[in-house]
């Protein structure tokens, strides 16, 4: 955040590490642009109101894994860059809950802790300075549930992709959520001493900890005892949770306006300039699509659920592939094969483990309207299609070093009617008899024939043409 | 004799081929072993690497790519990251802190060949007024070793008085190289904030912190001021137009000048020898044309109140990094908290500690407002005032010091006298206005210095006014018998 | 406003400085001379001024987002008083 290292997960300690984030004497800190801009895009997205004039603040504590004896972060109430916003979370009576947000600041990460295996702790100071969005909700607080909380991470971390300002990995821990939780009696006004929970490494963790918590609180507090105020880690292993340390209650960070730091100032212009590059969410991207394409909430939902697959669905429709069409083509087939694959269909997503697929919505595109004008029958769509994706080839250009064109010819198709009415006398008689659906298999003989290419509904046609004069 | 030039002699003479720069460095190595003992100006002198480093300076001399100021040894005050170099802040928390990266400033240094004399001598993490507080020797004023030189730059000042080094460096965060250069007898000059980088400099109090130089002339300070000045992305508190070009130093006239002069800095508060000496100064340069107004500015009586929040809150914060965890020596002690504290309790030293402690209180809940909040309010109100000035005025002229050197340990069972010593230098810290010491005289043998203070940015204007100023002064100029 | 012997520890656990009992009572002492002198902060009125926590104005200071390469490991550990498998080595965590 205020240092030039970079920032990457893993890698040997202590090897991106320069004099500010190591807190040696003398450094000093330059903020990152591009940060600032993340959370202001973040704020923007999740409805916040911004900050115009936002200032950077020094939170003193001391602990072996904060170089500086004090963390930079952002106090106050209307002066953390993003403030009293909201996130609208779907509920499970299929309606939304209002999520709300109180604040989104900026804030720099602490080194890590490790206990070394003879004993005593080392510090790794990489991570130390990178930075951190702090995204709070509201409190009193809206999320009341363990389910409530789960789909509240689910779609903050969906806005989070599309804005491209986080991975949202959280077993790589470069989105962390943790809860503070409390317990009210029932009738009572007052909320209870809350906990936090850490160490929560997956929305899974987050449910199950949240359900722990409040169980372990209330078996607390009916044993007669009370609710310590403290921080609680959570053991995955074994789903449960443990004293970390006791809360800092007594901790006076003595907030002040980081001297060292000058105070970030917006304009009107800058502000709207940057709500001109949000992507259009992934809620009203359901609704649309849903209203628009007539989709389902299952195939919106699919649709919409990564920005990048949603992305390609647009360059589709915007490319002139017809909506429903396109959109099969990729929750079955190309679904399927990049599953099965570990491909993916943007750069952005790939990496060691996924290679970036050949395919290009304008492949999917080429495909779906060599069906739609009859060229190629739905199977040999599908061999096509299985082609495209090894090869990267234009389905026109496979089609044409192959020769699995549709055959529409009519004398052809008529011969082979002639030859099927020839070999297959008894469905024919039944067929005349009024039996109208043995046409069926009479066509899927043809099919047969003519290796799947012939144009079926033609098939149908001539058939039905060559029963009557038979 | 060599060690007597100016820094500016001993430029041309090096440009010229007169002297190569191993001479001039040898002489002042010579100088330091001959005198330092008794002086305490360094903490660190490394001959190798000097030498070494005029070799480099020569190389630079030879092919003709030297700047204005190339061969010239200068010297540190020991707060300033030299790359290889101990560091040590004069404390025993950074004992053999050697820094993987130099100061901005001593970048700029090196690029433009300036020999690296060594660090000097200073009160612990500069707080302080007499170099008393330094945790490895103690400095003494070359016009009289008994007495203190002044603080917190006081190895700088002492130095360059005592012609150990033509030029040197030190930092002022209420008055640290003026007070010094004041007691001192030399010219000591403290830059509008912001127009010399921090980046190297182990911070004190970052809102008031600036680095400075030392010199036996304004022409000196001058010419180190602009190699030294300029804008670093590495500090994010770095002027954009920070570069200074002082090329027009010598083309100034006191003729018509306006000096205010604060009759806060002219009272009680100020000995009866400093006022005397500052009185005829201000006869001598009203015979040169300036024409001197009293103003009176109310909020300097609050001026060492809020610099003893202020300064101690943020070096409360700033201080907090030492550990033992990532450099320095480490105390263990009862776990990771009791080897900090311990570490922090035996190593830091008695004032340095009291400073912490005013700052923690000062910001800690329940008092933030009534102290760190309402002092930061009356430093708003106080550098108004003197922008309301500048305004009208072209500087602000008063006494540097309200007293002379003292005798070291007269201080001791008086802590708030030596605060009150800062009462001058103080505002100019708060607004971040640039001003200057130069010698007005001598009072019962010991120099009184005069201070000149300009608005924001007018640091070439104001070393101009310094110049004209010292050129009608023939006190200036003299030199204590070492 | 004086401060108790109590505050003064308090203040000292805050700023993790392990001082004597003896050394506690010199500080309360000087802190408490410093406080007195500080009575004088509320003769000036300051009603609507703002805070001035910077000798500069300026606003809006930042730098790219271009990665530059720090320090090799060596010399992030060489000032170390214990380092161990490129790691700084700290004293036990003992949760307060």
């Amino acid at each position: 955040m205020f240092c030039r290292c970079e920032v990457a997960f893993g890698g040997e300690p202590n090897t991106r590490v320069c004099p500010v984030c190591l807190g040696l004497p003398g450094a000093l800190p330059v903020p990152n642009k591009k940060a600032i801009e993340f959370v202001l895009r973040t704020a923007l997205a999740l409805n916040c109101k911004i900050a115009m004039r936002s200032v950077f603040h020094r939170k003193n504590y001391f602990y072996p894994d904060l170089p500086k004896g004090f963390q930079v972060s952002q106090y106050g109430e209307t002066n953390p860059l993003g403030y009293h916003g909201f996130l609208d979370v779907p509920n499970a009576e299929g309606g939304i809950k209002r999520i709300g947000i109180r604040r989104i600041h900026l804030e720099e990460d602490t080194g890590k802790l490790m206990h070394l295996p003879s004993g005593g702790s080392g510090v790794d100071y990489n991570r130390a300075g990178v930075p951190l969005m702090e995204v709070v909700t509201d409190f009193p607080p809206d999320i009341n549930t363990p389910d409530e909380a789960r789909e509240y991470m689910v779609q903050l971390r969906q806005i989070l992709l599309y804005l491209g300002v986080c991975d949202g990995k959280m077993e790589e821990g470069s989105m962390r959520c943790e809860p503070n939780i409390s317990i009210r009696l029932e009738g009572a006004e007052e909320l209870g001493t809350k906990t936090e929970l850490k160490n929560l490494n997956s929305f899974r963790s987050v449910q199950l900890g949240i359900q722990f918590e409040t169980r372990r609180q209330i078996a607390v507090l009916e044993s007669g005892g009370k609710v310590a105020q403290e921080t609680r880690g959570w053991n995955d292993a074994t789903e449960t949770s443990f004293a970390m340390r006791l809360k800092e209650s007594e901790n006076d960070y003595r907030y002040f306006e980081d001297p060292d730091l000058i105070p970030m100032e917006f304009t009107e212009e800058y502000i709207e300039s940057l709500r001109a590059t949000l992507p259009e969410l992934p809620l009203a991207k359901y609704r649309r699509y849903m209203a628009d394409y007539g989709m389902t909430t299952k195939e919106a939902g699919v649709l919409t659920g990564d920005k990048h697959w949603a992305g390609f669905f647009e360059q589709g429709v915007a490319l002139g592939a017809d909506p429903k069409l396109f959109s099969n083509w990729m929750n079955s087939e190309l679904a399927k094969y990049l599953n099965e694959t570990g491909q993916v269909i943007h750069a952005d997503l790939a990496d060691d483990h996924h290679a970036l697929s050949k395919i290009t919505p304008n492949h999917l595109l080429g495909l779906i309207v060599l069906i739609q004008d009859g060229t190629i029958s739905g199977k040999t769509a599908k061999d096509i299609f299985r082609e495209m994706l090894v090869s990267g080839d234009q389905a026109s250009g496979i089609l044409a070093k192959s020769n699995l064109t549709q055959i529409s010819d009519d004398e052809q198709i008529k011969a082979w009617c002639k030859e099927v009415i020839q070999n297959n006398p008894d469905p024919v008689a039944k067929y005349k008899s009024g039996v109208i659906n043995v046409i069926g298999f009479l066509v899927g003989q043809v099919m047969k024939q003519s290796q799947g290419r012939a144009n079926a509904q033609l098939v149908q046609e001539l058939m039905k043409a060559e029963l009557e004069n038979a | 004799m060599l060690t007597e030039l100016s820094a500016v002699e001993l430029a041309a003479k090096l440009r010229s081929r007169e002297v190569s720069a191993t001479e001039v460095a040898q002489a002042q190595l010579n100088r330091i072993a001959e005198l330092d003992a008794n002086l305490g100006a360094f903490l660190h002198v490394s001959p190798e690497n000097v030498l070494e480093e005029a070799a480099n300076a020569q190389k630079l001399l030879d092919s003709g790519e030297g700047g204005a100021l190339t061969g010239v040894p200068i010297a540190l005050k020991d707060n300033m990251c030299t790359l290889g170099l101990p560091t040590t802040c004069a404390s025993k928390i950074l004992e053999n802190y050697i820094p993987p990266y130099d100061a901005t400033v001593v970048g700029r240094l090196r690029e433009q060949g300036l020999v690296l004399l060594g660090k000097t001598n200073m009160d612990e993490f500069a707080m302080g007024g007499s170099t008393e507080k330094s945790a490895y020797r103690s400095c003494h004023n070359p016009w009289d070793l008994t007495c203190a030189p002044g603080g917190s730059s006081g190895g700088s000042a002492v130095a360059v008085a005592g012609s150990l080094a033509p030029l040197s460096l030190g930092s002022d965060t209420g008055g640290s190289i003026r007070q010094p250069a004041s007691l001192c007898g030399i010219v000591g000059f403290k830059p509008t904030y912001g127009r010399v980088s921090r980046y190297g400099l182990v911070a004190f109090s970052s809102s008031l912190d600036q680095i400075g130089p030392f010199g036996r002339s304004v022409e000196d300070v001058a010419a180190i001021s602009d190699v030294i000045s300029g804008y670093d992305h590495h500090d994010s508190t770095s002027l954009p137009n920070a570069g200074m070009d002082n090329s027009g130093l010598k083309d100034g006239t006191l003729k018509g000048k306006r000096f205010a002069l604060p009759k806060e800095l002219f009272g009680s508060g100020i000995e009866p020898g400093v006022l005397s000496v500052i009185h005829e100064t201000i006869d001598l340069l009203k015979k040169e044309g300036v024409e001197f107004t009293e103003v009176s500015v109310p909020s300097i009586a609050q001026a060492v109140t809020i610099y003893y929040i202020i300064a101690p809150a943020e070096a409360s914060s700033n201080l907090a990094r030492f550990d033992g965890v990532r450099y320095g020596p480490r105390i263990e002690g009862d776990g990771h908290i009791g080897s900090a504290a311990k570490t922090r309790g035996e190593l830091f030293g008695h004032e340095v500690k009291a400073r912490i402690m005013i700052g923690t209180y000062a910001l800690s809940a329940g008092y933030f407002d009534a102290y760190y909040l309402r002092a930061q309010q009356v430093r708003a109100v106080m550098a108004q005032d003197f922008e309301k000035i500048f305004a009208e005025f072209d500087a602000v002229f008063s006494p540097t010091s309200p007293a002379v050197a003292f005798k070291l340990g007269a201080l001791d069972s008086d802590p708030m006298a030596l605060k009150m010593l800062d009462l001058c230098t103080i505002p100019a810290n708060m607004g971040g206005f640039p001003a200057i010491s130069l010698n007005a005289g001598l009072s019962g043998g010991l120099p009184v210095g005069l201070q000149l203070m300009g608005p924001v940015m007018g640091d070439e204007n104001l070393l101009q006014l310094a110049y004209s100023v010292e050129r009608a002064m023939p006190a200036a100029t003299v030199r204590p018998r070492l | 406003m004086a401060i108790s012997f109590d505050e003064v520890q308090h203040v000292a656990r805050l700023a993790r400085l392990e001082l004597s009992n003896s050394e506690l009572l010199i500080f309360q002492s000087e802190l408490n001379a410093l406080l007195g002198h500080f009575s004088d902060l509320n003769e000036i009125d300051v009603t609507g001024i703002l805070p001035k926590p910077h000798a500069v104005s300026m606003h809006n200071v930042w730098a790219d987002d271009i990665a530059e390469v720090g320090l090799t490991r060596e010399y992030a550990l060489r000032n170390a008083p214990r380092s161990r498998a490129g790691l700084f080595v700290v004293p036990t965590i003992i949760e307060e």
